[in-house]
C-alpha cells in the first residue's frame, strides 16, 4: 500500500493559498466528491482525482447569524458550485439579509491574515 | 428493523432525574443514578436484577465505565452509542436485541447532562471542522436555520408557522408540572424575541438545562409480573444522512423518512393508527420536518398543518405532550424524554395533558444537526 504523502486537507489548503477552491472528482462515479477525502463516498474507490473549480454557483440555504455577545449580524449560507458540489461558505459585498436562495454567485479567496489558513468566500456574480 | 421481531421487549420503567437547574457540583452521573433509582422504583425491580447497561452523555467519553462503577455492577451486555439526541432510541432498539438474544435480562437507559450548570460550551465541545467552523456557524442553530430556510423558500412555509410550534409546545408545557416554562407564549411574542440564527429567534430554539433520567427494557413474559403495565416496543427504525449540514443531501427531507417507515413496517402500522406523538423538537422546524416525514401531513405541507393549534393541547393530533424541549426541558441529548413521555401516555399517567384513549404512540428522536434519525413505535398490551 502505498504511503499517503499528502493529507487531502493540506491540497485542498494548498489550492487556497494560489487563489483555487479544490474538489475531488471520482471517475467511476462520474461525480464531484466534497470535502477532500481519502475515498471516494459513492464508490469506495481510492481513485479520486483532484479539480480547480470554476468558482461558480448558487446560493442553497442561507441564515443570518446574530452574535448573542453583540457584534454585527453575519451571513453563513450553503453554495450549490456549478460542478456539482456544495459547500459552506458566506456571501459578501451584500448586507447578510439580502443573501437570497437562487442568487448567482462567484469565488473570492478569503485571507484572514496571521496562522489562519485561506477560505473561499462568494460574491454576487452580477457585482464588479 | 430486520432481526427485530415486534414487541420481543418492553418498557416497564420510567424516570426522570431533577430537571431544570439542579444542584451544584451534581455530575452527569448523578443524575443517572437518580432517575435509575426512580425508574427501578416505577416497575418494583432493583439494582441487582440489571445485567445490561446502556447510556449516553455528552460531558464523559466513557460513561459507561463512570456509570457501572458508580453503581457497583459488572453488566453482562454494556452499550454506550453516542449519535447525539437520538442515542437513545438507538439504545432501545440495541437492549430489544439484546433482550431478544438473551445477552441480558432487564436493560436499563440513562443519561444525565449539567449543561446549564456547567455551560453549554463546556458541556459539548464542538469539533473543529476546516470546511465550515470557519464561517462561524453558531451550531446547532444554524444548520437548523439553514434547513428552515429552505423549507420556507421551497414550501412557503412562514415565520409565523414556525412560531405555532413554539405556542403549541408552550400550551401543553403549561400542563405539565415539572416542566421549566411556567408562563403563557404567543405568535408575536416568539416573532419579536431575540434573533438568534434567521429565521429563529431564542423562542425557536430548545431550552438549555439541566437534566436525566431512565428507561428500564425486559423481556415481555418478565415485564407482566412487573409493577406497572407493560409498554411494548412494536418497532424500531433508523437512518443516518450526514454529520455535517453542508454534508446533508436534502435539507428539506430527513432521515426520519426512512427510520420511520422501517418502524412502521416492523410495527405493522401506519402513521393513521398512531394515537400520541413525541418527536425532538430542537428547533421550530424540526417539528414540522418529522410530521412530514413521518407521514402525519405531506411534504412541504408541515408549516400550514401545525398552524391553527392543530398540535397544541386542544388540537386533533397530540404531539410533544410534555411541553418539548422548546418548553419542557432540553438537557442537549433530549430524546430519552420522549421514551419516558411515551410511555407515560400510554400507562394513563399524564393527568391534565393526558390523551385519551391512547394505545400507540411514536417517540422519534433527532441526534447532530437532523444527522442521526431513529424511530420508536410504542403500544399497550391492547396493540401487541
Amino acid at each position: 500500500m502505498e504511503r499517503i504523502a499528502e493529507s487531502p486537507l493540506a491540497v485542498y489548503q494548498a489550492h487556497l493559498e494560489k487563489g483555487e477552491l479544490a474538489y475531488q472528482w471520482s471517475p467511476e462515479a462520474q461525480k464531484a466528491v466534497f470535502y477532500p477525502r481519502v475515498i471516494c463516498p459513492f464508490t469506495g474507490s481510492d481513485r479520486l482525482e483532484w479539480r480547480v473549480s470554476a468558482g461558480r454557483g448558487t446560493v442553497y440555504a442561507t441564515t443570518v447569524v446574530h452574535p448573542a455577545r453583540g457584534g454585527a449580524p453575519y451571513n453563513v449560507a450553503l453554495i450549490d458550485c456549478d460542478e456539482g458540489f456544495r459547500l459552506m461558505s458566506r456571501v459578501e459585498d451584500l448586507a447578510p439579509e439580502a443573501v437570497r436562495i437562487g442568487l448567482r454567485v462567484k469565488l473570492r479567496v478569503h485571507r484572514p491574515g496571521g496562522e489562519d489558513p485561506a477560505y473561499p468566500v462568494f460574491v454576487p456574480l452580477d457585482s464588479a | 428493523m430486520d432481526g427485530l421481531q415486534r414487541g420481543s421487549a418492553a418498557i416497564v420503567g420510567v424516570a426522570e432525574s431533577d430537571l431544570g437547574a439542579v444542584a451544584n457540583e451534581m455530575s452527569p452521573i448523578d443524575l443517572m443514578a437518580q432517575g435509575i433509582h426512580r425508574a427501578l422504583a416505577d416497575c418494583g425491580l432493583g439494582l441487582r436484577d440489571v445485567d445490561g447497561l446502556l447510556c449516553a452523555t455528552a460531558q464523559s467519553r466513557t460513561s459507561g465505565l463512570g456509570l457501572a462503577e458508580y453503581l457497583g455492577i459488572s453488566p453482562a451486555y454494556v452499550d454506550t452509542t453516542i449519535l447525539g439526541g437520538s442515542s437513545f432510541m438507538f439504545h432501545v432498539a440495541h437492549a430489544q436485541a439484546a433482550l431478544q438474544l438473551g445477552l441480558c435480562k432487564v436493560a436499563v437507559i440513562a443519561y444525565g447532562s449539567t449543561q446549564r450548570t456547567i455551560g453549554r460550551r463546556q458541556a459539548s465541545v464542538r469539533e473543529y471542522n476546516p470546511y465550515e467552523t470557519p464561517f462561524r456557524p453558531f451550531l446547532p442553530s444554524t444548520a437548523y436555520a439553514l434547513a428552515a430556510s429552505r423549507h420556507m423558500h421551497q414550501f412557503g412555509t412562514t415565520r409565523e408557522q414556525l412560531a405555532a410550534v413554539a405556542v403549541a409546545a408552550r400550551d401543553w408545557a403549561l400542563l405539565n408540572p415539572v416542566a421549566w416554562e411556567k408562563k403563557p407564549l404567543t405568535i408575536s411574542e416568539v416573532l419579536s424575541a431575540r434573533m438568534i440564527s434567521y429565521p429563529f429567534t431564542v423562542r425557536d430554539c430548545c431550552l438549555v438545562t439541566d437534566g436525566g433520567g431512565a428507561v428500564i427494557m425486559t423481556t415481555p413474559q418478565r415485564a407482566r409480573s412487573l409493577k406497572k403495565p407493560p409498554i411494548f416496543v412494536l418497532g424500531c427504525g433508523q437512518a443516518i444522512t450526514h454529520a455535517n449540514i453542508s454534508s446533508m443531501p436534502d435539507l428539506t427531507v430527513t432521515g426520519a423518512l426512512p427510520s420511520g417507515r422501517a418502524a412502521y413496517a416492523m410495527a405493522g402500522l401506519g402513521p393513521t393508527d398512531i394515537d400520541v406523538v413525541e418527536l425532538y423538537d430542537a428547533f421550530t422546524i424540526n417539528t414540522i420536518l418529522f410530521l412530514e416525514d413521518l407521514g402525519f401531513c405531506p411534504k412541504g405541507e408541515g408549516g400550514r398543518f401545525v398552524a391553527h393549534g392543530r398540535i397544541a393541547p386542544k388540537g386533533n393530533l397530540p404531539v410533544n405532550t410534555n411541553g418539548g424541549g422548546l418548553s419542557y426541558c432540553h438537557p442537549g441529548m433530549y430524546g430519552l424524554f420522549l421514551l419516558i413521555e411515551a410511555t407515560r401516555q400510554l400507562r394513563h399517567e399524564c393527568g391534565a395533558r393526558q390523551v385519551a384513549d391512547c394505545e400507540t404512540a411514536i417517540a422519534h428522536g433527532n441526534g447532530g444537526v437532523l444527522s442521526s434519525q431513529s424511530t420508536v413505535i410504542l403500544g399497550t398490551q391492547a396493540t401487541f
